[in-house]
C-alpha cells in the first residue's frame, strides 16, 4: 500500500484559524453548522429506515460548500454529485425540501423522483446531484457555453469528488472548457478517498490541481479544505476570473469526510484507520471556526449555544415537515418522463 | 417539386431552424470548416458563423455533455456524431442525463436537444463502422428516436425534432444521403410519433423504417408484378411508436412482416410482433416474420457483407411466407 500523505496545503491543518469579519463569520458558521446537524438528522432518518438507497453523508466538508457558494450571485449555476445535500443546503434549498426528497415525499425539491443523489431546484439554478462519476463535469462545461453563447456574465460551479480526476470525460470537459474559455469553477472536493481507494493509489499524480497543467488558460490552485476563510477567498478570485476574463479554474480544495463513502461504508477500520479520522476531526471546519471567534471575542458562547438551538430547531421542522408531507400519488409515476408537446 | 437529396433536405431543416431560434446551434466534430464529414452542414459555418456552428475535438462524451449542459441552461443544441457508432462513447450522456433529467428532477430541467448523424451500416466499412442502434436507443424512456428513410421525411422529422422539447435521437442513413426525393418549397413539419403508408394494399403489411423503407418499396413494386399487393408502412418515429397505424394496417391486411436493418435479438421487429400479437391476434391469417441483419457483428468482404444483410429478396421471402406462396 502507498504512503498515506496527509493533507498538505496551503494553512494545513494544525494552523491556528482566525476569525474574519464578524457578520460574516456568523452567516459561514451558521451554513456550517445546518449542514453538520442536518447530516446527523439524515443518518438518524437512514436509520430508522424513513430515508432508502444510497445516502452519501458531507459531514466534514462544510467550509467547500459554504465558502465556495457564499462567493456566488443568485443568477449564478451550481451542479454537483451524488454528495450533493450540503451543496443544496448553503445553495438555499429549504431544509424541508432537502429532507422531503430524501423522504422521498411529493414536497421534496425533486417531487420525490430524484432522492437523496438527485437534488435540484430550479429557483436557485441548482442543477443537481448526478450518479455518475465525472458525467456530470461536462454538464458543467455546456452551462457554461450556454453562458458565453449569450454573452451573459454568470458563472458555474461544478462540485466534484477526487476519484472524478481519473474519468474520460473529466479531461474531455476540461479541455473544451479551457480551449472555449468557458466561465466554470472546476472545484475538486479531494477528501482523500474515491469510496475506499485512497486518492495515491488511484490518480498518478499526487497534486491534484496539477491536471490544470494540462490546459493552457486554466489555473489549478489548492487551498485548505477545513478553513472556511481560505476556502472562501480562493473561490472568490477564481469566480471573478471566469465571470470577468471567462476563464476556468481548477480548484482542488482538501477536505475530509468524518463518515463513511455511504450510509453502509464503516466510518473508519478498512480503508482508512481510527488514528487518521482523529487527525482530521481535530481540524473540524465548524468547530475551528467556532473556536476562532470565541477567542477573537466576536461571538460569545452563549451566541454560540443560541445558534445550536437555532439549527436544531430548523433542521427538526425540516424532519416535521418531511415526515407530514404525502408520498407522490401512483398518478406521478408516468409524469415528466417527456415534455407534452401534444397540446 | 424540387428533387433533392436526402444531405440536402437535412441542410435545409438546420438552416432553416437556425435562421429562425437563435438559441438552435449546432456542435460536432468537422460540423464547421470541413463542412461536415458528410456535408450536411456545407455552408453553415459561412452563414451563421462560429458561435454557432461549432467545431468540436474528438470527445463524443464530452461534448454530447457540452449538449445537455447548454440544454438545461437555456440553448436548443443539435449534436451531430460522425457516426452512431462513435456515439456509444457518449451513451451515457444520452442515457443517464438527458434521458433523464426531466423525470428525476420532478419536472424542472427538460432537455431540448437533438442528438444525430448517420447509423447503420454502409459498404464494406467492417464491424465497428456498421451498426444499427435503433433498439438499443429506443428502450430508454425519456428520450424519442426518428429514423426518416426519405429527403421529404428526413427534412420535415429534422425540423421538428429541433422544435421539441424532448432530447430525440435522430438517424439517419450515410447510404441515404445521397438519395433524392420530392421536397416541397417552403416550411412544412412532420410531426413525431406519426407514421406514414408509404403504400396501400390488401395482401401483407410490411412495418419499417430508416434506410430499410426503400427496400421495402422495391419489394413492394415487384411483388404488384405478381399480384401482392402490399402495405408499407414506414414507422418514421421509432419512440413513441404509432402503434394505431400499425394495427389499423395489419387489421386490414391480416398477414405481416417486420422489416429493420439491425439484429434480431430484441430488436424493433420483437416489439412490433408483440403489439400485433396483443391487438390484433384474432385477424393474423399467418404468423408474423421478421426480416433483419445475420446475427454475426458485420463482416468486411463484400460477398459475406451482402449476405449479413437484410434486403429485397429476404423481404420478398418472408412476405411469401407468410401469404403461405412460398
Amino acid at each position: 500500500m502507498a504512503t498515506k500523505k496527509k493533507t498538505a496545503a496551503k494553512g494545513a491543518p494544525g494552523t491556528v484559524r482566525t476569525a474574519g469579519d464578524p457578520a460574516l463569520d456568523r452567516e459561514m458558521l451558521h451554513s456550517m453548522l445546518l449542514q453538520r446537524r442536518f447530516e446527523e438528522k439524515t443518518g438518524e432518518a437512514y436509520a430508522l429506515g424513513k430515508i432508502g438507497g444510497f445516502c452519501h453523508l458531507y459531514i466534514g466538508q462544510e467550509a467547500v460548500s459554504t465558502g465556495i457558494i457564499g462567493q456566488l450571485r443568485a443568477d449564478d449555476y451550481v451542479i454537483g454529485t451524488y454528495r450533493d445535500h450540503g451543496q443544496a443546503l448553503a445553495r438555499g434549498i429549504t431544509p424541508r425540501a432537502v429532507m422531503a426528497e430524501l423522504f422521498g415525499r411529493i414536497d421534496g425539491c425533486s417531487r420525490g423522483k430524484g432522492g437523496s443523489m438527485h437534488l435540484f431546484d430550479r429557483n436557485v439554478n441548482f442543477l443537481g446531484g448526478h450518479g455518475i462519476v465525472g458525467s456530470h463535469v461536462p454538464l458543467a462545461a455546456g452551462v457554461g457555453f450556454a453562458i458565453k453563447y449569450r454573452g451573459g456574465d454568470q458563472v458555474c460551479v461544478c462540485f466534484m469528488g477526487d476519484s472524478v480526476v481519473n474519468i474520460g470525460a473529466f479531461h474531455e470537459a476540461l479541455n473544451m472548457a479551457a480551449l472555449w474559455k468557458l466561465p466554470v469553477l472546476f472545484v475538486i472536493e479531494n477528501n482523500r478517498y474515491g469510496m475506499g481507494t485512497a486518492v495515491e493509489r488511484a490518480a498518478a499524480v499526487d497534486d491534484l490541481s496539477k491536471r490544470a497543467d494540462g490546459y493552457t488558460g486554466m489555473d489549478g490552485i489548492v487551498v485548505d479544505g477545513m478553513d472556511v476563510h481560505a476556502v472562501r477567498d480562493a473561490a472568490g478570485k477564481a469566480i471573478e476570473r471566469a465571470r470577468t476574463e471567462s476563464r476556468p479554474s481548477l480548484l482542488e480544495v482538501r477536505t475530509y469526510r468524518f463518515r463513511g463513502h455511504s450510509m453502509s461504508d464503516a466510518v473508519s477500520g478498512t480503508y482508512r484507520s481510527k488514528d487518521e479520522l482523529d487527525e482530521y476531526q481535530a481540524y473540524d471546519p465548524v468547530f475551528s471556526l467556532r473556536d476562532a471567534m470565541v477567542l477573537a471575542s466576536t461571538m460569545t458562547v452563549a451566541e454560540w449555544e443560541a445558534m445550536e438551538r437555532d439549527v436544531a430547531a430548523i433542521v427538526q421542522d425540516a424532519w416535521d415537515f418531511a415526515d407530514a408531507s404525502p408520498e407522490p400519488p401512483p398518478g406521478a409515476l408516468f409524469e415528466d418522463v417527456l415534455v407534452d408537446t401534444t397540446s | 417539386m424540387p428533387i433533392i437529396t436526402y444531405r440536402e433536405a437535412l441542410n435545409q431543416a438546420l438552416r432553416e431552424e437556425m435562421s429562425r431560434d437563435d438559441r438552435v446551434y449546432l456542435m460536432g466534430e468537422e460540423v464547421g470548416v470541413y463542412n461536415g464529414a458528410y456535408k450536411v452542414s456545407k455552408g453553415l459555418l459561412e452563414e451563421f458563423g462560429e458561435n454557432r456552428v461549432v467545431d468540436s475535438p474528438i470527445a463524443e462524451l464530452g461534448f454530447a455533455g457540452i449538449g445537455v449542459g447548454s440544454a438545461m441552461a437555456g440553448l436548443r443544441p443539435v449534436i451531430e456524431f460522425m457516426t452512431w457508432n462513435f456515439a456509444l462513447l457518449a451513451i451515457d450522456q444520452v442515457v443517464n442525463s438527458a434521458a433523464k433529467m426531466l423525470y428525476m428532477s420532478g419536472g424542472q430541467y427538460n432537455v431540448p436537444i437533438v442528438f444525430r448523424g448517420p447509423n447503420g451500416a454502409a459498404l464494406q466499412l467492417g464491424a465497428q463502422h456498421s451498426q444499427a442502434f435503433e433498439s438499443w436507443l429506443a428502450h430508454i424512456p425519456g428520450i424519442k428516436v426518428c429514423s426518416p428513410g426519405t429527403p421529404y421525411d428526413a427534412k420535415g422529422l429534422l425540423k421538428s425534432a429541433i422544435r421539441d422539447d424532448n432530447p430525440v435521437v435522430f438517424l439517419e442513413g450515410e447510404m441515404l444521403y445521397n438519395t433524392k426525393g420530392e421536397v416541397p418549397e417552403g416550411e412544412y413539419l412532420i410531426p413525431l410519433g406519426k407514421a406514414d403508408l408509404k403504400r396501400e394494399g390488401s395482401d401483407c403489411t410490411i412495418v419499417t423504417s430508416g434506410k430499410m423503407v426503400l427496400v421495402a418499396m422495391q419489394v413492394a413494386d415487384q411483388l404488384a408484378k405478381e399480384g401482392i399487393h402490399l402495405d408499407v408502412l414506414d414507422l418514421l418515429t421509432i419512440r413513441p411508436m404509432d402503434v394505431e397505424a400499425i394495427y389499423a394496417s395489419v387489421r386490414k391486411t391480416q398477414r405481416a412482416v417486420v422489416l429493420e436493418e439491425g439484429w434480431e435479438i430484441c430488436g424493433i421487429g420483437a416489439q412490433v410482433v408483440d403489439f400485433i400479437q396483443r391487438e390484433c391476434f384474432d385477424h393474423l391469417d399467418a404468423p408474423v416474420l421478421r426480416v433483419h441483419q445475420a446475427d454475426v457483428p458485420m463482416p468486411y468482404a463484400k460477398g459475406l457483407e451482402k449476405i449479413a444483410k437484410p434486403d429485397a429478396a429476404k423481404t420478398i421471402a418472408a412476405v411469401k411466407q407468410v401469404m403461405y406462396r412460398a
